[in-house]
């Protein structure tokens, strides 16, 4: 059977303004069913008849497109197929079907200092990895010093890699990715290295790169911050297929939701404390993101087997900042027999900053004492973002939004005093 | 892979700039470092001079033999040592292949041509120890890059083949050794081909038939000394004595289809 193959090809039109075109694009890989990569393992296996590996679908009919000078990112949880559709980009995994077309020079990171050797010296690390990354002796003259100011390596180029702290090996090969000059630079992951007065420098040359017309850059990342900070074209990846293509604000938003309600919102606590209570159920019967004008609505469900009088205590977590933002109870309206409960709580949140929030639920009873309650894999959580966000350029980290409160001045007493 | 892209310039560079690297950091710890290129086959080359010449008595009849087998050696430590490393290249370089896209033949390429240095290096030792044994300076050795250039496209041809396969089956390694091993005794490298001659001289024809004693037999006889029983003076048949060379040709053609239609997918599979 003769395998029909997709193509990539690199062309150089510089009047053209999109530069990385993706048709159709598909790959599969075989995951192999028997462990042994050897002769024996795998003629005993043909004679079994059996096929030696299972075929895994991990991009499905993909298309998209970036242009001239654009700050694309690519997000989607692991295993969505973002990184093989960058290493299919670069030229390292081959099309199964479709095409990609990229125009100009595309510079590849999917890992910082590719070939570097402890044993060479950090200049020769240096011209080794531009080598690699397609460079002539002359284009990497021409960057060295660039490289070398950047990461502030000067004086310790000529001392063999190995002498080097891991941080500074990682903040040379970084230099060389962000100094690299290539139209089209891929960088996988690769933002958060060396310390906070590297990172800020970094973070000012991806400012600047942003406003380049001449450069595009893709990058692959968890961080919605750095999706929101720098990209201004953003791609959400969900099982191989493009859920979004977009704003980053959509795609960022979208991504933590996709992750924060990971677990579907219908849970069964499965974590009983006590026999006196079964079949906990708890459904976050409100949309996952909600804003200031929208009600929180969770019903919570359980059956009693002792006929004792129970009430419902729930506590909002805020998971990025780590905190409680609220608990709220049924104590003054409990519940007894020995039956089924159901129970709708229902809340606004309208002073609250953009965060992720997470519902803990517990059951108590009288003494307020736990009976059972909600683990946090069996919480239901949602995303809270504000529509009137005062000033969306500028946002605060307070839990708490506004100004509020009051000042009263106590001066003139004082000074009578 | 068009001659041009083969031969461009980045693909150079980078070509030469991993033989340099993989010649620096060879020797790279080792007290002696580069004279190790010249010491470890000028041992080797002592030991069987001891136990052959001396202790078995083999190539009385052969002028020079010392240095006949001095240059046998030489050419099939080049054979082997480029093999090995031509047919490692894709695992060892595993890394490089899974992050960075370029084209894969350069590995390959760039792990012989270190062993093609070592031998250019001993090869300057050999011709200054036949100097010294009275070997008198020829026309013939000319001739010699001619089977030096055979040789490493054989040696370059099995490792694009074993190479591609191995990076999937990595029984090939050892496979290998066990064929380099036979190998050694097919050749006639330690014993003079004469001896098989007088018992049976159909089978001195039949080990002239393969490649690397064709090859080896020829440089002895370019270099060394012209009484050296070759391909071309042994075996009467034109067709028959043209079958090395075609053998070798065939063998580097297929090799390198078949690795350029896998390197596809070396990223993949290593």
């Amino acid at each position: 059977m003769k395998k029909i193959l997709g193509t990539r090809v690199e062309v150089n039109h510089p009047e053209d303004e999109t530069v990385i075109k993706v048709e159709h694009l598909s790959k599969s890989f075989k995951l192999p069913t028997d462990r042994s990569s050897s002769l024996k393992g795998s003629i005993f296996s043909k004679i079994r008849g059996n096929k030696g590996f299972k075929k895994q679908q991990v991009l499905k009919n993909i298309d998209f497109e970036i242009k001239r000078g654009e700050f694309l990112g690519i997000v989607g949880r692991n295993g969505s197929g973002k990184s093989t559709l960058l290493k299919i980009l670069a030229g390292i995994y081959y099309p199964e079907k479709g095409k990609v077309t990229i125009n100009g020079n595309l510079i590849p990171f999917i890992e910082l200092g590719v070939g570097f050797n402890p044993d060479l010296t950090g200049r020769e690390n240096v011209y080794l990895n531009g080598a690699l990354l397609g460079f002539s002796h002359q284009e990497i003259d021409n960057m060295y010093d660039d490289i070398v100011n950047f990461a502030e390596l000067k004086e310790f180029m000529d001392q063999k890699l190995k002498n080097f702290s891991s941080g500074m090996q990682v903040r040379l090969a970084f230099s060389i990715a962000i100094k690299a000059r290539g139209d089209i630079l891929v960088l996988d992951e690769v933002l958060a290295v060396g310390d906070e007065a590297f990172q800020n420098k970094c973070n000012q040359f991806f400012n600047k790169i942003k406003k380049d017309k001449t450069k595009t850059v893709v990058l692959v990342t968890h961080s919605m911050e750095n999706v929101r900070k720098y990209c201004n074209h953003a791609i959400l990846i969900r099982d191989g297929v493009i859920k979004i293509d977009g704003s980053p604000e959509d795609v960022a938003n979208d991504y933590s939701l996709e992750n924060t309600t990971r677990y579907t919102n219908d849970f069964n606590a499965t974590s009983q404390r006590t026999s006196a209570i079964e079949n906990l159920k708890i459904a976050l019967k409100s949309p996952g993101i909600v804003s200031q004008k929208d009600k929180v609505e969770i019903n919570i469900s359980y059956d009693t087997k002792e006929d004792i009088p129970t009430h419902v205590a729930i506590t909002l977590w805020d998971i990025i900042r780590s905190q409680s933002i609220m608990n709220s109870n049924s104590k003054q309206s409990p519940t007894s027999g020995k039956k089924h409960h159901s129970i709708t709580f229902k809340t606004s949140l309208n002073e609250l900053n953009d965060t992720n929030i997470r519902a803990y639920v517990s059951i108590r009873n009288q003494d307020n004492d736990i009976l059972t309650y909600s683990q946090e894999d069996e919480s239901p959580t949602f995303i809270f973002r504000r529509s009137d966000y005062p000033d969306p350029k500028n946002k605060t980290t307070n839990a708490i939004l506004f100004n509020r409160g009051e000042y009263e001045s106590h001066e003139k007493k004082s000074s009578q005093q | 892979m068009s001659i041009p892209r083969v031969l461009n310039k980045k693909n150079r560079i980078l070509l030469s700039e991993l033989t340099k690297t993989d010649f620096k950091l060879r020797y790279q710890g080792s007290a002696l470092g580069y004279l190790w290129a010249l010491l470890r086959p000028l041992m080797m080359f002592a030991i069987l001079y001891i136990v052959f010449a001396k202790l078995l008595r083999f190539g009385g009849d052969i002028p020079h033999y010392p240095v006949y087998l001095l240059a046998g050696t030489t050419m099939w430590s080049f054979f082997t040592e480029c093999t090995s490393q031509g047919i490692q290249a894709m695992v060892v370089r595993g890394d490089l292949i899974r992050k960075i896209s370029f084209p894969k033949y350069i590995v390959v390429v760039s792990a012989t041509l270190t062993a093609v240095i070592n031998m250019l290096i001993n090869l300057v030792v050999v011709i200054i120890f036949a100097l010294i044994n009275g070997v008198e300076p020829s026309w013939t050795w000319l001739l010699v890059p001619l089977s030096l250039i055979e040789l490493y496209a054989l040696a370059l041809g099995i490792s694009f083949l074993l190479g591609a396969i191995n990076v999937k089956y990595r029984d090939i390694t050892s496979i290998w050794d066990v064929c380099i091993q036979a190998l050694f005794y097919a050749v006639p490298i330690i014993y003079p081909i004469t001896m098989v001659a007088e018992t049976s001289p159909l089978a001195a024809k039949i080990i002239l038939l393969n490649p690397i004693a064709q090859a080896i037999q020829d440089i002895r006889h370019n270099l060394i000394t012209h009484e050296t029983i070759t391909t071309w003076n042994y075996v009467s048949n034109i067709y028959l004595q043209l079958l090395p060379i075609v053998l070798i040709i065939v063998i580097l053609i297929l090799a390198a289809l078949y690795f350029r239609k896998k390197s596809k997918f070396f990223a993949e599979e290593i």
